[in-house]
């Protein structure tokens, strides 16, 4: 028998359950796509941002995929990731080693960005952080080896300040210099034309996103000297500055005087 | 069917037509009228739209957008409240010719067989994508979403991208009757909710001359929406189709050969009786 009341009861069973059902599909979407999300957050390391953009996970959040920015990059630099970019569909991105950031004065991508995934704050585009060029192939670098090559050096748009060349003594010839192509962090754009000169097959100056490029501190870590400086004296006073014992006579050796052969090495070592 | 007029599906088919004609223009002739995607674009420099349900992601992503976005979307929205909601569906989608034609040939092979999805599964949809922007944090419906990843296709190129339009194709032909516009696209339930207030609406405005000749419901591709207009005035229902699910295609208006419906304000609560219409009374 079925009263009006208990025909109720089944009702509201069926749609709480009705309702459970559509919640844990819902849920078990939601957890697809953000498993999926995860995933495009992983970018390639070949594949840059446009000048401005958020942290990438920021950037993710931010980004509408319109391509305003690259419809207005006047040196078809940009480009929205497709399949196989490594990075989220249809996000804007270049490829260094193909078409670099020309470092526009006026910075028009950031500009047509609607969203603010490409910060409108970045007005002055050497402040720009794309990556951080790297000189990679320190075995393969024409400069390592002991040749005057510099393109890197001299296509910089930020030449003597991003990549300086440091002198360094050549020990394969033993009379010459080495000018070792060196890139500055703090004033390196990540603008990739370094990496587009490259002489080589492959490319030995790479940028790469800045978390790779940088290696990071603990960040406990002090540094004595800086601290000092800070302080203005040591903060351990009266350390005993004992003196530099040499190697020299053998005696004074922590080893108590084992014999050393031509090339400094000990002969025998008997603790 | 009887004798059916194409009026309103040629005009629907032209209005498709123009606005990928609009965003190709510049890439393929140089005439930029309007940059940019359905996503967000800028329409002779000075109009910014963006899509509202993107902008929605964005923040419950926790990412504040910079002005021109949130203005874009406000226009989207006005702009959609005036036309009905999911206007966009069926006059600007570039994914709705590749459902429709998927519709046609599932109806000219006769293809009858097919997975029932509850038409509500969208609005689920919607709730799991939106979950999911706010969860984790990233525009989630856009790693997946067919709409914008067909319409970036069309204006930047495509490659491997056209796979998902094709997808959605043979998946409304073979899989589920208006399976995608009709049953899952979570952009079409955001906009659904637009068009539960929108102003432009189809209205069955001659529902008494209405002979129970079933052309609407076979061309309606969402047919539940007709009935509390069309048959529902013992209820009390008015004559206006009020659902938000109502995409404003106006194909019953072409196919009815009483003359029933007509685009009409939400407002309009007016009808016209046979004998006013006709002088005489047909019963």
């Amino acid at each position: 028998m079925t009263g009006p009341g208990e025909k109720k009861t089944v009702d509201r069973r069926e749609m709480l359950a009705g309702g459970v059902r559509a919640v844990c599909g819902a849920g078990f979407f939601a957890l697809g796509l953000g498993m999926l999300g995860r995933q495009a957050e992983t970018r390639a390391a070949q594949s840059l941002r446009p000048p401005g953009a958020l942290a990438e996970a920021d950037f993710l959040a931010a980004c509408s995929r319109c391509g305003l920015c690259v419809r207005d990059c006047p040196w078809d630099t940009l480009r929205l990731a497709g399949i196989g970019d490594g990075a989220a569909l249809g996000t804007p991105l270049f490829t260094a080693r193909a078409v670099p950031c020309e470092m526009c004065q006026d910075i028009p991508c950031v500009v047509a960005c609607p969203t603010g995934a490409l910060d409108h704050r970045l007005t002055d585009i050497k402040q720009a952080k794309m990556g951080i060029a790297v000189l990679v192939g320190q075995e393969t670098c024409l400069n390592f080896l002991g040749l005057r090559c510099d393109v890197c050096y001299r296509v910089c748009p930020l030449i003597d300040e991003a990549i300086t060349l440091e002198r360094s003594h050549n020990e394969r010839t033993g009379k010459h210099a080495r000018f070792i192509p060196t890139v500055h962090s703090d004033k390196c754009t990540g603008c990739g034309k370094c990496e587009k000169a490259c002489v080589l097959e492959e490319a030995a100056i790479k940028v790469l996103p800045a978390e790779l490029a940088l290696g990071r501190l603990g960040g406990h870590y002090r540094l004595g000297w800086e601290e000092k400086r800070k302080h203005g004296e040591s903060l351990l006073k009266d350390i005993i500055d004992l003196p530099d014992r040499g190697y020299g006579d053998g005696t004074a050796t922590p080893y108590g005087g084992a014999e050393r052969g031509a090339n400094g090495a000990f002969k025998e070592f008997k603790p | 069917m009887r004798a059916a007029g194409w009026k309103w599906l040629i005009a629907r088919r032209l209005s498709q037509a123009f606005f990928v004609a609009l965003f190709l223009a510049g890439p393929l002739a140089g005439l930029w009228v309007v940059e940019g995607t359905l996503a967000s674009s800028l329409t002779l420099g000075v109009l910014p739209l963006t899509d509202p349900l993107i902008l929605l992601q964005s923040l419950l992503a926790r990412h504040w957008p910079e002005a021109t976005a949130l203005l874009g979307a406000a226009i989207v929205v006005a702009g959609y409240l005036l036309v009905g909601g999911r206007a966009y569906c069926s006059w600007v989608c570039p994914l709705n010719p590749v459902t429709d034609a998927a519709h046609w040939l599932r109806e000219k092979l006769g293809l009858r067989e097919g997975v029932t999805i509850s038409p509500r599964l969208r609005l689920w949809v919607l709730a799991g994508a939106l979950a999911a922007s706010a969860l984790f944090g990233t525009l989630a419906w856009e790693l997946v979403n067919p709409v914008t990843i067909t319409h970036r296709a069309l204006v930047f190129g495509g490659g491997l991208m056209w796979t998902v339009a094709v997808g959605i194709f043979v998946f409304d032909l073979a899989i589920a009757r208006r399976g995608w516009c009709g049953h899952l696209c979570p952009v079409g339930a955001a906009y659904g909710l637009i068009g539960k207030g929108s102003l432009l609406r189809v209205s069955a405005v001659r529902r008494e001359a209405c002979d129970d000749c079933m052309d609407c419901y076979a061309v309606c591709p969402e047919p539940r929406v007709l009935t509390p207009a069309l048959r529902g005035k013992a209820k009390g229902f008015g004559p206006v189709i009020l659902s938000g699910d109502c995409t404003n295609c106006g194909r019953c208006i072409d196919v009815c050969p009483q003359d029933v419906f007509g685009f009409a304000s939400r407002f309009d609560k007016r009808e016209q009786t046979i004998g006013q219409q006709q002088g005489e009374y047909v019963p």
